[in-house]
């Protein structure tokens, strides 16, 4: 708007926001291409190398004498290393430690007279003057140049081993209650905050807004200890769905109450007006004028808490079991980060499947979310 | 599957529990004070009365939920504070005079200072410049949409993101994490960078700058484009070039905004807890206050003494964008 669009000027904006883009989503594109990579790829080579052929180092075994067959008055044991596929043989050996010693095709000589080849195709064939003895099979070591390979193997995997799948259902479980139940109770309390008048008003505003910030931190003891006594006291469990719904509600509140009162506050005074010398009274008004005009607002908030229900870690970690019916899907990721470290195959698909569902969310509800988060920020300023 | 079905009854129910609670008091209301086809001084008095009870009974709910859920919980904690592990005998300032004697404790302070100075400074510094130029191009919705989008990824999953991207293999073999694998495109070593004290905490704050920048991003550039178009004309007939028109024209029509995504983004750096749970637990020297309190909430059965008292001490550094904000809030009102 301010340089000339012919101006050099502009390649350069161009150019800074590409380089800027790629910063902020190679991290996410980088966990997609890996989880859907294979996992013996995924493990030897960067996902940036996804759709080139990699090379790896591999180990197979001839099939055992037993399967040795009679040629020319040679005893002959054949048969294939790599199964299927475009894979190529560049090198092998029977040595580990010169695992590439003989190029494809090569004859090496593996002792008594017995001589071993492998094709580039993966096939080999050893050949002895003698009829071999043994159970075992011969030990190969090969190099292979495997095409990329892209499956869904691994969210198989995780959907039924590592339990992602039971977890994504118990997150749906703690997200979707505690984001719909807050919505009435908040609507209700920023009418009253935004339009009736009663003493004491200011200061309530001052309070939810002084609430906006209170650490979480500072609730979890107490709670913990309450929770634990009602707990005893009723002879249930403490950590329960309806303790965590209950919880995210409370937490929730302020910015609820906040949001849907500032945009309450906003609309025009004479709808209310003209509608009260109708002889409605603020209880018809609230449910047929203003609730349906608060509709962006409502909106606004449930994606807010719908986002933050979903990707809360420690208010389900403090007041929800950790069973396999109650672990929601971020605590299940925490323990596989602990237990699974180093199986990028598993941790890049689990944490695909927990971001999915806000992605999607975010993606078609971008709109709502930009306008609340104007509407809960730049008023303050 | 079948909590899923528990869980929408539940949500039914607490809708339609919901739903009675304002519905049934509020007929009950008219019904004891009518003043429908009243007239004179007793429909006047009703009135009168239904006005001043209704407020409150459209607050009760969140007022109550309010109350137990935050209100309480903050005097609670301080009172918890001052007592030993199990919350029972008085034990004076004794939690506040350990912590500050514990290195552990040392260690989160230093290193949320550390945060507190880099985070929200880059994660605002990134917001205004993406901004600034996607201002002026036509694709810069969908750049906004992208840089946006880490929003929404929690911050576990953020961390596995990141985790990957410092994975670390020995030297000589194939790096997979894209860091070491520049590293050693440009000739470095590769290195296991969370696990190196002090720098550590660097390499987990740009996570929380990924996924702030967004945020910053779209708050200020709503505030670019509310800045009045006649001061920018201004400028540029007296001369000014772009840099000039955006550092002394725009910036400091911005400076309320600023200051809001600044505290925002502050008051979500002194929480911060998943990212360090998940990337270190506070090993190699990369400890804050919001994991350690959770630790102490658990160690050995639970201290909730030493506990409470570190989330008093992040509460403690809340309060004062808390009071900024409330008057703030004030201002506004008196606007109104």
């Amino acid at each position: 708007m301010i340089a000339s669009s012919r101006s050099p000027l502009v390649w350069v904006v161009h150019i800074s926001v590409i380089l800027l883009v790629a910063l902020w989503t190679l991290p996410t594109a980088g966990l997609l291409i890996s989880s859907l990579r294979d996992k013996d790829q995924l493990a030897v080579s960067g996902w940036w190398t996804a759709l080139s052929t990699s090379s790896q180092n591999l180990t197979g075994r001839a099939a055992s004498p037993e399967a040795q067959v009679e040629r020319d008055g040679k005893f002959v044991i054949a048969g294939k290393l790599l199964e299927g596929g475009d894979s190529k043989v560049s090198a092998f050996g029977f040595r580990p430690l010169q695992p590439t010693a003989f190029e494809a095709g090569a004859l090496a000589d593996i002792g008594d007279g017995q001589t071993l080849t492998v094709k580039d195709d993966g096939s080999y064939e050893i050949v002895s003057p003698a009829r071999m003895e043994g159970t075992r099979g011969q030990r190969i070591f090969y190099t292979a140049a495997i095409p990329p390979r892209f499956t869904f193997d691994n969210y198989r995997e995780v959907m039924r081993a590592a339990g992602i799948g039971s977890s994504f259902i118990n997150s749906l479980t703690v997200a979707i209650p505690a984001t719909v139940i807050p919505i009435l109770v908040a609507a209700f309390a920023a009418y009253a905050l935004a339009w009736m008048k009663f003493p004491g008003r200011a200061i309530l505003i001052a309070v939810v807004v002084g609430l906006l910030v209170v650490p979480l931190q500072m609730s979890l003891i107490p709670l913990l200890k309450l929770y634990n006594g009602v707990g005893a006291f009723f002879g249930v469990s403490a950590k329960t769905y309806v303790g965590i719904w209950l919880a995210h509600m409370g937490f929730g509140l302020p910015l609820a109450i906040y949001l849907l009162r500032n945009y309450m506050a906003g609309l025009p005074r004479e709808i209310m007006e003209s509608a009260r010398v109708d002889g409605a009274s603020d209880f018809d008004i609230f449910i047929k004028i203003i609730l349906p005009l608060s509709f962006p607002a409502l909106a606004s908030f449930s994606i807010f808490q719908f986002l933050w229900t979903w990707n809360d870690l420690l208010v389900a970690m403090v007041f929800l079991g950790t069973g396999n019916d109650e672990l929601v899907l971020t605590g299940r990721l925490v323990n596989l980060l602990g237990s699974r470290g180093g199986n990028w195959e598993i941790l890049t698909a689990s944490a695909f499947i927990t971001i999915i569902v806000p992605l999607i969310v975010f993606f078609t509800l971008q709109r709502y979310l930009v306008r609340g988060l104007l509407a809960g920020s730049v008023k303050g300023g | 599957m079948q909590q899923l079905i528990f869980a929408i009854a539940t949500m039914a129910a607490g809708v339609l529990g919901c739903a009675a609670y304002f519905f049934g008091t509020n007929w009950i209301l008219d019904k004891l004070f009518p003043s429908k086809g009243l007239t004179g001084p007793v429909a006047s008095r009703n009135l009168r009365i239904t006005n001043a009870i209704r407020p409150w009974l459209f607050l009760g709910p969140a007022l109550l939920s309010l109350t137990i859920y935050l209100i309480y919980p903050v005097i609670a904690s301080v009172w918890l504070s001052l007592h030993d592990r199990a919350g029972e005998n008085f034990v004076g300032l004794n939690n506040f005079i350990w912590m500050f004697n514990d290195g552990e404790f040392r260690q989160s302070i230093y290193n949320n200072f550390l945060w507190l100075l880099v985070v929200p400074a880059a994660a605002t510094f990134f917001g205004l410049i993406i901004a600034a130029l996607t201002d002026r191009i036509w694709w810069g919705n969908i750049a906004k949409t992208l840089i946006f989008m880490p929003m929404a990824i929690s911050f576990v999953g953020a961390s596995v993101i990141w985790k990957f991207i410092y994975d670390y293999r020995a030297e000589g073999t194939a790096q997979i994490g894209l860091l070491n694998a520049v590293v050693v495109y440009f000739g470095g070593t590769p290195e296991a960078w969370v696990t190196l004290p002090f720098w550590n905490n660097f390499f987990l704050m740009v996570i929380l700058i990924w996924i702030q920048t967004g945020f910053a991003m779209v708050i200020l550039s709503a505030a670019l484009r509310g800045i009045p178009e006649e001061t920018i004309e201004a400028a540029v007939i007296d001369g000014a070039n772009g840099l000039q028109i955006f550092f002394k024209i725009m910036i400091p029509q911005m400076w309320g905004t600023i200051a809001v995504v600044w505290t925002t983004i502050t008051i979500l750096v002194l929480k911060v807890f998943d990212i360090v749970l998940a990337m270190t637990n506070g090993q190699w020297q990369s400890q804050v206050l919001a994991n350690l309190m959770f630790d102490w909430m658990f160690r050995g059965g639970g201290d909730f003494g030493r506990g409470a008292a570190i989330a008093v001490i992040i509460m403690v550094l809340v309060i004062p964008i808390m009071i900024w904000n409330i008057r703030n809030a004030a201002k506004e009102m008196e606007g109104h």
